[in-house]
């Protein structure tokens, strides 16, 4: 199964600049999987050390926020369209 | 080198100042390529933070459709410090991941949301490098300060 994931500009020095790419598998983690089998490096893009989504990655599927649907766990059906956006965010604050 | 017409350096100001003590946020996009910031593009701050700025996800989600469907990037990304000098917090380099965009920034520190003299500034962040660059102002403004 044909899944296209679109790649945010920060991230396309791990695809070749390819602004879209294909990947497989029935859930977001499998997906990821399957991406770092092909960019490798993605993978800790995207996740922490303890696997959870990173705070300032935003992911969605079919336009819905993961966050939403189960997060990793998040179910992905045969011809879904995966968009990777980096958060905008900042502030006075120092967050430490 | 940040090169902005006077209008949309107006529009940043004036979006800083109606949201003070809140930190305003948004977007000066411009054609893929060109680096010249022509559309501006208010954003809410989903936190509504003295403090902190976030753009809301399916906003953001929209925000970037739009501009690919319009062969836009964004080419400024600005938003206001309203207690604190206009430079990049620890917070705004760790979240700053557009290398190719000049992030902006207002303080509305000395005036609040009343018109007067403000601080306008713009970096590049890259890869956690702070890199402060000029700001030419091109164009008549159409305000009165």
């Amino acid at each position: 199964m044909s899944i296209e994931v679109r790649i945010p500009t920060i991230l396309r020095p791990y695809t070749g600049d390819a602004k879209t790419v294909e990947a497989s598998g029935d859930s977001l983690t499998a997906v990821i999987d399957d991406l770092e089998t092909r960019h490798p490096g993605l993978r800790e893009r995207l996740l922490d050390e303890g696997g959870s989504l990173r705070r300032f990655v935003n992911i969605y599927i079919d336009d819905e926020d993961v966050r939403f649907m189960g997060g990793l766990q998040a179910p992905v059906s045969d011809g879904a369209s995966i968009t990777i956006l980096p958060a905008v965010a900042g502030g006075s604050a120092d967050l430490g | 080198m940040l090169e902005i017409a006077a209008e949309l350096v107006a529009a940043m100001v004036a979006h800083a100042r109606a949201d003070h003590p809140d930190e305003a946020c948004g977007v000066i996009a411009g054609p893929i390529g060109g680096d010249r910031p022509e559309r501006f593009i208010p954003m809410v701050n989903a936190a509504r933070s003295p403090t902190f700025y976030e753009f809301d996800s399916l906003d953001l989600l929209r925000l970037y459709r739009d501009m690919d469907d319009h062969d836009e990037e964004p080419v400024v990304i600005y938003h206001s410090h309203t207690a604190t000098e206009a430079y990049p917090s620890r917070t705004d380099v760790s979240y700053a991941s557009e290398p190719h965009a000049h992030y902006v920034l207002v303080s509305t520190r000395e005036t609040g949301s009343d018109e007067g003299p403000y601080e306008l500034r713009s970096y590049r962040i890259v890869e956690g490098q702070i890199t402060e660059e000029e700001v030419r102002v091109v164009g008549q403004s159409s305000r009165t300060e």
